[in-house]
């Protein structure tokens, strides 16, 4: 991995999608004395994950996955903003109005790095939503950081091809998983019994680190 | 939450009649419902903090799943396979049903004062 970034900003919509996501680059640049900061949507207010055995329910969701956000965000050691919007509302707010929010938080931070989901190629609509505001964001600055978009829908590499950056990230395979564990009201109902991969033997462990060991991105090209 | 107790939810039910309440109402199968199975659908609907007043409800069920029906003046709210319920805050009503993995599958609540959040 290059280490030349001066700051980087990460934006995606959920607490626990930056674990799941980016956990292992963003442990990679903290650990060059990068600085990283979180710009996260929503609070996953509309998650159906409520605990595995289930311990939310919809009304005491949002203040739990605050709480587990916050967590990750001090195993990873990065800054946080929660930027206010409401889980599954993203795609009907004003794309520009998100934008020139992000515009402003970015014109401040100033990063040389912007990591966000690929719009249409990253499966949640509020992933895509967020991801098209802040490209437009970055579109809209003077001086733009570079923009790594991650896409994860079916058969995306079929229509987009190789993404050029892959980050193997298995020397943060712990801290990686420390994150994901901290969405303790979500991790059980989406990596089911890896929640317990140290107790599963070594076949398990292998598992895991496969699916965590590589995260990918596409450098973003502007087109204007 | 805990599973329904079906007395006490329908004396919940009884003390909100002919109020006006505040409801969510809501069901999902989850975002990535097509992303895991390329044969299923993502489905979902959800409406928080409708203004309403129903002058008749009842819970009716096998002791498994519960189903909800609110007759108000011009129709009805109706929500199917509630399992658990819990009382949020000291007077909000909050009743769901979950699947075997503990995910929420449908939601109905009912409240005096607007859910937050």
């Amino acid at each position: 991995m290059i280490n030349l970034e001066k700051h980087v900003v990460v934006i995606l919509p959920h607490p626990d999608d930056e674990s799941f996501g980016a956990a292992g680059s963003i442990s990679h640049f903290r650990s060059q004395g990068i600085p990283v900061t979180y710009l996260c949507g929503t609070l996953g207010q509309m998650g159906r994950n409520m605990g595995s055995p289930t311990f939310a329910n919809r009304e005491t969701l949002p203040l739990i996955r605050k709480q587990e956000l916050k967590n990750a965000c001090k195993v990873l050691d990065m800054d946080l903003k929660m930027l206010g919007y409401r889980d599954k509302t993203i795609e009907f707010e004003d794309q520009m109005e998100i934008a020139q929010h992000l515009k402003g938080i970015l014109e401040e931070i100033k990063p040389s790095l912007v990591i966000t989901h690929y719009p249409n190629y990253a499966v949640h609509p509020d992933h895509n939503a967020l991801g098209a505001a802040a490209i437009k964001a970055v579109e809209l600055m003077d001086e733009r950081p570079t923009v790594w978009a991650q896409a994860f829908a079916r058969g995306f590499k079929k229509e987009l091809g190789e993404p050029d950056v892959i980050n193997d990230v298995s020397a943060y395979f712990e801290k990686k998983m420390d994150a994901i564990l901290c969405h303790d009201s979500q991790a059980g109902g989406i990596i089911g019994p890896l929640k317990n991969y140290k107790e599963l033997g070594e076949e398990v462990l292998q598992e895991a680190k496969e699916r965590f060991g590589t995260e990918e991105f596409f450098t973003w090209q502007f087109s204007v | 939450m805990k599973p329904i107790e079906v007395e006490s939810v329908q004396q919940c039910l009884d003390d909100f009649t002919n109020k006006q309440v505040y409801i969510h109402v809501e069901t999902t199968n989850g975002a990535y419902a097509s992303h895991f199975d390329d044969k299923a659908y993502n489905v979902g609907a959800y409406v928080r903090n409708a203004q309403v007043t129903f002058n008749q409800a009842k819970i009716v069920g096998d002791g498994n799943a519960y189903r909800v029906g609110l007759k108000t003046e011009f129709g009805w709210i109706y929500a199917e396979g509630l399992t658990d319920w819990v009382i949020h805050e000291g007077s909000k009503l909050l009743l769901a049903g979950h699947d075997r993995e503990g995910r929420l599958m449908v939601a109905l609540q009912i409240s005096e004062t607007p859910f937050n959040n």
